[in-house]
């Protein structure tokens, strides 16, 4: 079958955040790597912070099994194609790439039936060298590994063990399939395999020969061998677990030492694995999966963990996948289906320790981000402070997988990334480097009044309940109240003011405390709709405030709240914290906000009395695109499914299927279109909008409908401004005879250059704008680039993208491309994300187009949708709801994995462990590189090393001069 | 000039005599039978012996069934005046107060006149409905086939204009497979295909577009390799002049470039007009019908319901800009004129006024004030057409055929 298109930007570098559909973990103890597979066929490992490898199967089918061979660079994937996959960690110029060297498919006898070779359970034996593959029919493949060769002769067939089966033995007519098949650790020789019926039969490799009749009775789910070689442990699907007497050489069937129910009486769910982790002094640990009674809490995914006389029920947020625990520091990594979870089993009470990556993104719905690029060093710090009294309840133990060398120099500058969730929260994320860690969590919800319980999570962990959970893991995808959802968020790093609006029309100003504070947050109420008759909202009410007092932790602090009326979506969102004016817009309207006298400036009304779905608005559009989106999620992944299924099947039903036909219609555009009126892009500017001699600063809105409003605005002088008013005039209008949504608006300066950022300028971070030549006003639609002159408004170039190759603008970002023949030079250019996924770039301030390249696929619209540009020419979007991928147009800003993992010495089992320098804190030290290439041939080519270190040094040296100039 | 080329005016069966009447007032005057000009010369001519020079007229004469019917171009000039027997009634209007209907019957209806009540049969008569005519002005354009010249004789690239009107464009795309001829062989490729028309939008209305059309390119853009969003995309950014250029799934209506076709275009004018061209004749005898059977039959050059020259200019650049407080102005880059003149089709008399003036201020008869108005003064006692085309022109120019009350 044909792989996905991939098409991918050539400076594709990274992906962050939790793998979508996680279907296999592997780990390997002597390199200390955490081996993932999916559903969609990627194979992603990790070791140390930052050293990551990714790779991708050609098929398109679900990983179902990782195993590293032992003491071997290499791993072994088997797909539900039943085809495997050998893998290899190459180094190459001190560098290390995950390769995959070789694939293999078990050929049965002719004419034997597909089950004699699907492949159910592998086996990575010690030595390294072999493979053994347990098949649904009950076989034992044995081949050698790297090369796959299969030594037939040594093959375990099923008639040569069901011959020696005890005659009395029940279940010998049919022992099912191969369950799971485990090495005897102090004796390699020694294999015990598993069947599904439940016997298990201790095998000797060297002689061929059974040595040792286990006969359970029950279906089987795991074994276990534990580490002196001289016990078996067995799972059963009734939730029992059966721990028994291994190497005596007679059959002797009463040789069970101890079965258990863990939480019998009444009937148990499986338990799907069992392991035993032994300690240095003292008893071992006992873990095993699943075993919940199957009435009360088969629905619970639970880890029980008993050690001595402590016995926990770890309570997952998702589905287990697998787990697996780490010897020496002893610790349990568990990966379900939405997070990865780490338990320190050392510490009293054994907390759980933060991932330094993989990080749940989605614990509830990502519904928009914001980036911001350069972080002043001050705001940095404040922000990780803040996050830091967040997180006390983690372990602190360092985190335990620690494979590979982390060879990527330090990021050049500290980026953030904001993203904003469904249950109101806003997550800031450091950026900068591979790893894209937590820094701190701010929630929006504790100015309204919702539904939910304060004390739901209180009444969990009640004494003498049983069995005794313990909740793990922070995937909460339930949101308590939808209104709550952040859509849009401005972060200004000068100031430290935050803007963050909401799905009820709700926009919060908030500033950075580093004290916790109690106090109310005042409301202003504005009406967008501004009389327009003939209204009537059906949508969601507004949110109520709380009247009293609220204690905000330290951190950002909502000190004022506007709510629009109607509560519909916020759909732009800017903030300008040197004039300190908010301004957004919704679909109804847009308003100006001055957040320094809590004052309302302006509200404009853009509704067209024509447009119903507006006016009624019982969905608004962005909730909309949201559903469809996410609809549109499971068709594709339902689609994927179903076109395996089809191909395996009947490949002429789905030639059939792609001809179903699907018909557009042609129209014109028209002026009653719905949601015409809807706000897209917000902008504030200081240049000429009325005369040529005198700079205003100014509003523009852009909205779906090809409208421009310019309003132009007085602003006291500074010593007046808490007395005086803000004021806003009308001054302009444009309307787009082509009437596409406008989706960005941009002035630049007599250079051609776009304005600076507020307050950029008045910490000498940016030249101020050129105010002699004269500015031009770029006005993006999904359609077209269009540059007027101002301040009279008439148009002197435009490009048009739809009418020449169907493609419509989706996101606009501006971006500054640095050269690397001169440190100060660069250029600007508009970089755009089509509905075809394509990113172009277009110079600005001739709109040209200069170069393009495929990044998303088309289908993928919420991965369009949720794309952000950075300020130096890279981008995140969402490859899954749990995942970012970042990529850089710009060759000086590039940020990818380099690292090294180095051949195991072969000295046993127990490998040493690298030491670590600085625990905890390598969690956050980043690694990113730096290519140096200008941008007009915008090909990012990896530059030589002594050149990428040049470009290191300056970009310090930059960063320097920022800490100096930051202190606010 | 050429004076000498005039003849006489002689009443003689190679005459046509000719009654025309302007508001209360006739003119009588005659024309060649058989030279009668073409119909630019003959309406300005008109203009001329009326002393109306600047009034837009609509043209109309009796026919021998007693119909009121329009002289608008040279095929019904000649029309009329071969079947003039002798006497050649004209009916002349101004354009924006005409309230004649041209079409069978229409005289009669109008006022029975012993012409109809003579010659028509009355239970003919009422068999029959009467067959309207549209003015011109009541048709908008359309949609237009164009560069025939340059495309293979199975491709067809159609224009459909769609500004300025409330018809919606209205026909649906689809997905599809197509097979193309390789040097491989026969490959078979996805293409985009018309797969709706909607009942009375403007693609159903031009029949130039039908179910199962094979789209190639959008305003001169291969839809090849784009998806059916993409072209869709296209075309709606495009709409305000669409261009589309189809592999019509009927191939039997193909315009057959040589040989030429039975319309009133004439086959020798194929491939040599590019995009620009239209002219009377051809819109004469295809807007009139409309259908699959139009095109059919019609000419084999430039298919063109309405002249393309005025559509030109590109209208995204006239955004809208309101200047609080002013009012509102069209931003327009060049000067090109955006809204459609009212009638087109009457340009080439502006020419020929242009080219009397001259003549006239040649001879000394007027001074040079201009074109407009510049022949009402110049009327000469002259009642037959020039011998021969060439000279036509000028003698029209210079004594116009002129008769008294």
């Amino acid at each position: 079958t044909n792989s996905p298109p991939h098409d991918s930007i050539k400076s594709k570098t990274l992906e962050h955040g939790f793998p979508h559909q996680p279907s296999a973990l592997g780990y390997s103890p002597s390199l200390q790597l955490l081996a993932i597979g999916t559903r969609s066929g990627a194979i992603k490992l990790y070791g140390a912070p930052g050293v990551e490898f990714m790779g991708l199967h050609d098929e398109n089918a679900a990983v179902t099994q990782v195993h590293f061979l032992p003491h071997q660079v290499e791993l072994v994937t088997l797909l539900d194609d039943n085809s495997l996959h050998m893998w290899t960690l190459k180094a190459h110029k001190g560098l290390s790439e995950l390769l995959e060297i070789g694939r293999f498919t078990l050929t049965g006898p002719p004419g034997a039936p597909p089950s004699v070779t699907r492949v159910t359970a592998v086996l990575a034996h010690s030595s390294g060298e072999l493979l053994l593959l347990g098949t649904e029919g009950g076989h034992v493949f044995i081949v050698e590994v790297p090369g796959f060769r299969e030594l037939e002769e040594r093959n375990i067939s099923l008639d040569q063990v069901a011959s020696s089966v005890p005659d009395d033995y029940i279940g010998r007519r049919n022992l099912e399939h191969v369950e799971t098949l485990q090495e005897n650790p102090v004796d390699p020789n020694q294999v015990v395999i598993g069947y599904g019926r439940g016997l298990m039969v201790i095998w000797n490799l060297e002689k061929q020969q059974a040595i040792q009749h286990i006969p359970a009775t029950q279906q089987l789910e795991s074994m276990w061998w534990t580490e002196d070689g001289g016990h078996l442990l067995s799972s059963h699907s009734d939730g029992s677990y059966c721990r028994w007497m291994a190497g005596g050489e007679d059959m002797n069937e009463e040789e069970e030492e101890k079965s258990d129910i863990p939480y019998g009486h009444f009937p148990c769910k499986a338990i799907s694995k069992i392991i035993q982790l032994p300690t240095e002094k003292g008893p071992p640990f006992l873990l095993f999966s699943g075993g919940m009674p199957r009435a009360s809490y088969g629905d619970r995914h639970c880890i029980t963990v008993i050690h001595s006389k402590t016995h926990v029920a770890l309570d997952f947020t998702s589905r287990i996948i697998d787990f697996f625990a780490i010897r020496d520091p002893s610790a349990l990594v568990v990966l379900v289906e939405e997070e990865l979870v780490v338990i320190d089993l050392q510490t009293e009470g054994w907390p759980v320790i933060q991932t330094p990556y993989l990080v749940p993104l989605h614990s509830s719905a990502i519904t928009c981000s914001h980036h911001v690029s350069a972080i002043p060093l001050k705001l940095w710090e404040r922000v990780l402070a803040a996050g830091d009294l967040q997180s006390k309840h983690y372990s602190k133990e360092p985190w335990p997988i620690t494979g590979g060398q982390n060879l990527a120099p330090d990021p050049p500058q500290r980026d953030l990334l904001l993203t904003g969730h469904e249950d109101g929260t806003v997550r800031f994320w450091d950026a900068s480097g591979v790893c894209l860690c937590p820094m701190y969590k701010l929630s929006t919800s504790g100015v309204f009044h919702t539904d939910a319980d304060p004390n739901d999570n209180m009444n969990q962990g009640t004494e003498g309940e049983w069995p005794p959970f313990r909740k793990v893991g922070c995937f909460d995808p339930y949101s308590d109240d939808p209104r709550l959802g952040v859509q849009k968020i401005h972060l200004c790093k000068y100031s430290g003011y935050l803007a963050v609006a909401g799905t009820a029309g709700q926009i919060l100003m908030l500033e950075l405390n580093d004290e916790a504070a109690e106090h109310t947050v005042e409301a202003k109420v504005v009406d967008l709709l501004q009389g327009q008759e003939g209204f009537r909202w059906k949508g969601h009410t507004q949110l109520d405030v709380r009247e009293e007092p609220v204690l905000f932790p330290p951190g950002f602090q909502p000190f004022t709240l506007v709510q629009c009326q109607p509560p519909a979506v916020v759909t732009a969102l800017t903030l300008h914290s040197e004039w300190k004016l908010v301004a957004f817009g919704t679909s109804h309207g847009f308003g100006l906000y001055d957040y320094q006298q809590w004052n309302n400036v302006l509200v404009k009304c853009t509704l067209n009395p024509s447009d119903q779905l507006a006016m009624e608005g019982p969905l608004s559009r962005v909730k909309s695109i949201k559903k469809s989106l996410r609809q549109s999620f499971r068709r594709i992944r339902r689609s994927r499914v179903s076109l395996r299924k089809h191909h395996v099947n009947n490949a002429a039903e789905l030639a059939e299927m792609e001809l179903a036909p699907v018909q557009r219609k042609i129209e014109a555009r028209s002026s009653d279109d719905s949601f015409t009126g809807l706000v897209r892009t917000i902008y504030f500017a200081d240049t000429f909008l009325s005369d040529s001699s005198h700079n205003t600063p100014s509003l523009w809105a852009g909205t779906n409908g090809g409208c421009v409003f310019a309003y132009m605005l007085r602003l006291p002088a500074a010593e007046r401004r808490t007395d005086e008013l803000v004021t806003a005039q009308p001054a302009k209008e444009i309307q787009l005879m082509h009437r596409a949504p406008v989706v960005g608006i941009v002035v630049l300066d007599g250079h051609g250059a776009p304005l600076p950022e507020p307050l950029e300028v008045a910490h000498d971070l940016a030249r101020s704008p050129d105010m002699q030549g004269s500015h031009h006003l770029v006005v993006i639609s999904e359609e077209q680039f269009k540059v007027f002159t101002l301040p009279k408004v008439s148009a002197k170039m435009k490009l048009k993208l739809t009418a020449v190759d169907g493609s419509r603008v989706r996101r606009v970002g501006v971006a500054w491309f640095g050269s690397s023949r001169s440190e100060d030079y660069g250029e600007s250019g508009l970089v755009v994300l089509t509905n075809q996924g394509d990113v172009h770039v277009v110079s600005l301030p001739t709109v040209k187009m200069q170069v393009h390249y495929p990044c998303v696929r088309r289908e993928d619209v919420s991965g369009i949708a949720s794309c952000v540009f950075t300020k130096h020419g890279q981008g995140f979007y969402l490859i899954s709801p749990s995942e970012f991928e970042r990529f850089s147009l710009s060759a000086r800003y590039l940020v990818e994995p380099r690292c090294l993992v180095e051949v195991p010495f072969r000295t046993g089992s127990a490998t040493q462990r690298r030491p670590q320098p600085d625990g905890v804190s390598s969690a956050h030290r980043y690694k990113s590189f730096c290519v140096s290439v200008f941008y007009s041939d915008l090909k990012p080519t990896i530059s030589s090393k002594s050149a990428a270190r040049r470009v290191m040094e300056h970009a310090l040296l930059n960063d320097e001069s920022e800490y100096r100039e930051t202190e606010l | 000039m050429n004076k000498s080329h005039r003849v006489p005016s002689n009443r003689s069966l190679s005459a046509v005599e000719v009654k025309s009447k302007f508001g209360a007032e006739f003119r009588r005057f005659s024309l060649d039978r058989s030279k009668p000009g073409r119909f630019d010369e003959f309406y300005g001519l008109l203009q001329h012996v009326h002393r109306i020079p600047n009034v837009d007229l609509l043209v109309g004469y009796a026919d021998v069934h007693g119909d009121l019917l329009p002289i608008n171009n040279d095929d019904n000039y000649h029309k009329a005046i071969s079947t003039a027997s002798p006497l050649l009634r004209l009916f002349l209007q101004r354009k924006e107060e005409a309230d004649y209907t041209f079409g069978t019957n229409s005289l009669t209806r109008k006022k029975n006149t012993v012409l109809s009540a003579v010659l028509l049969r009355p239970d003919a008569n009422r068999k029959k409905p009467p067959v309207l005519i549209s003015l011109p002005r009541d048709f908008r354009p359309v949609s237009s086939i164009i560069d025939v010249d340059i495309l293979p004789e199975t491709h067809r690239r159609v224009r459909l204009y769609k500004h300025g009107q409330e018809k919606p464009l209205g026909f649906y795309i689809r997905d599809g497979s197509s097979v193309r001829v390789t040097p491989q062989g026969l490959e078979k490729v996805p293409g985009i295909f018309i797969s709706r028309m909607v009942p009375g939008g403007l693609a159903e209305s031009t029949g130039l577009l039908a179910v199962n059309d094979e789209v190639l390119e959008v305003n001169g853009i291969e839809v090849a390799g784009k998806s059916l969003d993409q072209v869709t995309d296209m075309m709606i950014a495009n709409s305000h002049n669409l261009i589309i250029t189809v592999k019509p799934a009927n191939q039997r209506n193909n315009v057959v470039r040589t040989g030429g076709g039975g319309g009133g275009g004439g086959g020798t004018a194929s491939g040599s007009s590019g995009r620009s061209s239209d002219s009377g004749a051809s819109y004469y005898g295809y807007s009139a019908l409309s259908g699959v059977g139009a095109a059919a039959s019609a000419p084999s050059h430039i298919i063109q319901n309405f002249p393309a020259g005025e559509l030109e200019s590109d209208e995204d650049d006239e955004d809208l800009v309101i200047e609080v407080g002013g009012e509102a102005e069209p931003i327009r880059r060049t000067l090109s004129n955006y809204s459609m003149p009212s009638l087109p089709r009457y340009e080439p008399h502006l020419n020929l006024r242009a080219a009397s003036a001259l003549s006239i201020n040649a001879n000394g008869l007027l001074p040079a004030s201009g074109s407009s108005g510049s022949l009402s003064n110049a009327i000469a006692p002259s009642t037959t057409p020039p011998p021969d085309r060439a000279t036509k022109r000028r003698s029209l120019e210079e004594e116009g055929t002129v008769i008294t009350l």
